[in-house]
C-alpha cells in the first residue's frame, strides 16, 4: 500500500485519468460527481485510513466503506483495480454487455457493500452496521461517503440523530459537498446552510477540509478514527463537481453534462 | 385442554425473548411501537434491543446492517407503516441486498386489514400482501392465529433471508387447537368440499370457516384451506389441493383486484391451467372512515360474515361441477 505524501498525489492524479477514461469510452457513467470525490478514496484506500483485503472483500477485520453516492464513485473502478479486487482489464468493459462494472456501481463489485444507486440509503445501512460492530465488541469503523445533494433524502437525518443517540463513535460520514445536485446549486434548491454547524448540532464531532488536498483529507480521517469520544464524526469536504474538467468544473448542470471525446483526449493529451 | 388466545404479537414475541437468552445473534428493532412481552425484551437485553424512534426508514436501514453484521434481525412497528413509510428502503436494502449478500431480517407489522377497528384507514392495513408479494426474495407469512404466529418464529430463524410477517392487531381465537401446523407446505387444509374451496388468508381464515359451518348445515360441503405463506407455499401441492374444485374463493382483509391474494390465486389457476372459476372477497377499492365493530366494517365493505355467507352459497350452488 502507498502511503507516502507524493505517491498520494501522484495517485489522486492517476485515478483522475482513469475516470476519465471510462467516461470517455461508457459516457453513460456519471463523470463530474465521480470527479468531486476523487481525493476522498484515494485517502481511504491509499492513505492508511481504512483496513482492506483485496484477497477477501468481505473480511471480517475490514473497515466497512460504504459508497452512498453510488453513481458518483465511478473513480473507484481503477482504485479497486488497482488495490487488486479485480483485473484492471475490467476497466476496458465498463456497461459493456456481461461486464460487473455498471453506469452506477452495484455490490455484485468486488469491494462494494451495499446497494446505492438510489441515494440516502448508505448512512442509515451503516449506522446499523456501527452499532452492530461495537455490539459485537469490534473495533471496525464504518466509512459513509455520501454526497451534500443526498443529504436532501430525509433519512439521513434519521440516521444522524441515531448515530448520536447511540454515541457511534466508530462511524464516518464523509461528506462530498461539491454543492450541486442533478438541476443546480444544492443552495439555489434547498439549502443545507452551514452544513458543519448543523451536523455539530445534533451531536456529530465536525471537520472542514479542502477536498481535493489529498493530504488534508488524509490527516483528517486520521485525527477522526483514533478520535473515540462517543460522537459520531463527519468531514466535509469542499470539493468540485467535475475537478479539472474545464466547462465542467463547477457547472450548476455538470451532473448531465458529458464533455466531448475531443476534449477529454486533448486532457489526457496533456496530462500524459 | 384449550389453549388461551392471545395476541400474534405477543406470541411471538415471547419466543423471541426466550431465544434471545440462548442465541446472542438475534437483534431486536422497535419503531417506538410495544408490548408486554416487549418490555422484557428491553429489560433483559437492552444490548440488542434499539427503539429507533417514529423513524421507520431508518428501522429498516439500521436492521439491514445489523443483519449484515450477522445479526438475526426482528423489526417490529404498525403494519402500514413498516411496509408503505419505508418500502424504498424494503426494496434496496432488503429485497434487492440480499440477492447479493446473505441477511436475515424478519419484519412484523402488527396491524392486519381492519384490525385497528376504530383508528382509521392510516392504521389499517389493506395494500401489504399486494406490496411485500411483489418483492422477490421476501417471505410473506400471514398468520390466522397466535399458534401458526409463534411456528413461524422457527422458520424465521431457520430460514436465511427477508421476512414479512402480517399480525392481526386483535387477539383472536384459536384455529389449532391440538397442533400448530406444519408450516413447511405454506398452507393448511381445514376441510374438502364438493365443488367449492374458500382459500382464506390471516382473520379472514376465521370468516371462512364460520361460512363453511354455516353451509354444512345447509347441506353444501365447501372447502377451506389456511394460505399462510403467500410467497413460497407449495405450488404441486396446492394444486393437488384444488384440482378437484370448480370453484375457488379467495378472502382477504385486503383490497380486492389490486394484487393481493385473489390476484395471486388468478395466476395461479391460469398458470397451472385449473379448469376452476373464482369469486374474490375483498375490500372494494376504496378507503372508508365510518366506525364501527369489526365486523360491522367488514359487512359494509362486503367481507362480513353475513356478505361471505351469501356470496358463497350464491357461487357455489351455481357451479355445475
Amino acid at each position: 500500500m502507498t502511503n507516502s505524501p507524493m505517491d498520494l498525489r501522484v495517485k489522486a492524479d492517476w485515478v483522475w485519468r482513469e475516470t476519465l477514461a471510462i467516461h470517455r469510452r461508457a459516457p453513460e457513467t456519471r463523470l463530474a460527481s465521480s470527479l468531486s470525490s476523487i481525493e476522498i478514496f484515494v485517502a481511504l484506500y491509499y492513505g492508511g485510513v481504512l483496513r482492506f483485503n483485496p484477497s477477501n472483500p468481505r473480511d471480517e477485520s475490514r473497515d466497512r466503506c460504504i459508497i452512498s453516492k453510488g453513481h458518483g464513485s465511478i473513480c473507484m473502478y481503477p482504485i479497486l483495480a488497482d488495490l487488486g479486487y479485480f483485473p484492471m482489464d475490467e476497466l476496458q468493459h465498463v456497461c459493456e454487455s456481461g461486464s460487473f462494472l455498471g453506469g452506477i456501481p452495484d455490490p455484485v463489485i468486488p469491494g462494494y457493500e451495499t446497494v446505492n444507486g438510489s441515494l440516502g440509503h448508505g448512512l442509515g445501512v451503516a449506522t446499523g452496521m456501527a452499532l452492530g460492530l461495537k455490539r459485537k465488541a469490534s473495533n471496525q469503523s464504518v466509512f459513509v461517503v455520501a454526497g451534500d445533494g443526498e443529504l436532501h433524502e430525509g433519512a439521513n437525518w434519521e440516521a444522524i440523530m441515531f448515530a448520536t443517540q447511540y454515541k457511534l463513535d466508530n462511524l464516518h460520514l464523509i461528506v462530498d459537498n461539491n454543492s450541486i445536485s442533478m438541476l443546480g446549486y444544492t443552495d439555489d434548491i434547498v439549502s443545507h446552510g452551514d452544513l458543519g454547524t448543523r451536523l455539530s448540532s445534533f451531536g456529530w464531532d465536525c471537520l472542514e477540509v479542502q477536498g481535493h488536498d489529498v493530504f488534508a483529507v488524509q490527516a483528517a480521517l486520521q485525527q477522526q478514527k483514533t478520535k473515540l469520544d462517543g460522537k459520531p464524526k463527519a468531514l466535509i469536504a469542499k470539493t468540485l463537481k467535475g475537478h479539472g474538467v474545464p466547462g465542467l468544473e463547477n457547472a450548476p448542470l455538470s451532473h448531465i453534462i458529458n464533455p466531448k471525446p475531443e476534449l477529454i483526449d486533448s486532457l489526457l493529451e496533456k496530462t500524459k | 385442554m384449550s389453549i388461551k388466545p392471545l395476541a400474534m404479537r405477543d406470541a411471538f414475541l415471547e419466543r423471541i425473548w426466550r431465544e434471545m437468552a440462548e442465541d446472542n445473534k438475534i437483534f431486536f428493532t422497535c419503531a417506538d411501537f410495544g408490548s408486554p412481552v416487549l418490555d422484557k425484551i428491553r429489560a433483559d437485553f437492552p444490548d440488542r434491543f434499539v427503539n429507533v424512534g417514529i423513524a421507520e426508514q431508518n428501522l429498516i436501514n439500521v436492521s439491514a446492517g445489523l443483519a449484515l453484521e450477522g445479526y438475526t434481525v426482528f423489526a417490529y412497528a404498525i403494519a402500514p407503516f413498516i411496509t408503505m413509510r419505508c418500502y424504498e428502503q424494503i426494496r434496496v436494502s432488503l429485497a434487492l441486498l440480499s440477492e447479493v449478500r446473505p441477511m436475515n431480517v424478519n419484519l412484523i407489522g402488527v396491524g392486519a386489514g381492519y384490525s385497528y377497528v376504530v383508528s382509521g384507514p392510516t392504521h389499517q392495513c389493506y395494500e401489504d400482501i399486494t406490496l411485500m408479494r411483489a418483492l422477490p426474495n421476501f417471505q410473506v407469512l400471514s398468520p390466522a392465529d397466535h399458534v401458526t404466529a409463534a411456528k413461524f418464529f422457527d422458520a424465521c430463524v431457520d430460514t436465511c433471508g427477508p421476512k414479512y410477517l402480517r399480525f392481526d392487531a386483535q387477539v383472536l381465537p384459536v384455529i389449532y387447537e391440538n397442533e400448530a401446523p406444519n408450516t413447511s407446505k405454506g398452507f393448511h387444509v381445514h376441510k374438502r368440499g364438493d365443488n367449492t374451496c374458500l382459500i382464506a388468508t390471516g382473520y379472514m381464515l376465521h370468516t371462512a370457516l364460520k361460512a363453511a359451518e354455516a353451509l354444512a348445515d345447509e347441506g353444501l360441503q365447501v372447502g377451506v384451506v389456511d394460505l399462510f405463506d403467500l410467497a413460497r407455499f407449495s405450488a404441486d401441492e396446492l394444486y393437488d389441493t384444488l384440482k378437484p374444485y370448480a370453484g375457488i374463493v379467495s378472502l382477504e382483509e385486503g383490497f380486492r383486484g389490486r394484487g393481493g391474494l385473489d390476484s395471486m390465486l388468478f395466476e395461479f389457476i391460469a398458470r397451472r391451467n385449473l379448469d376452476a372459476k373464482m369469486l374474490n372477497v375483498g375490500v372494494e377499492g376504496a378507503y372508508h372512515f365510518e366506525l364501527g365493530t369489526r365486523t360491522e366494517l367488514h359487512e359494509k365493505v362486503g367481507i362480513g360474515p353475513q356478505a361471505v355467507l351469501n356470496s358463497v352459497r350464491a357461487f357455489a350452488t351455481s357451479l355445475s361441477k
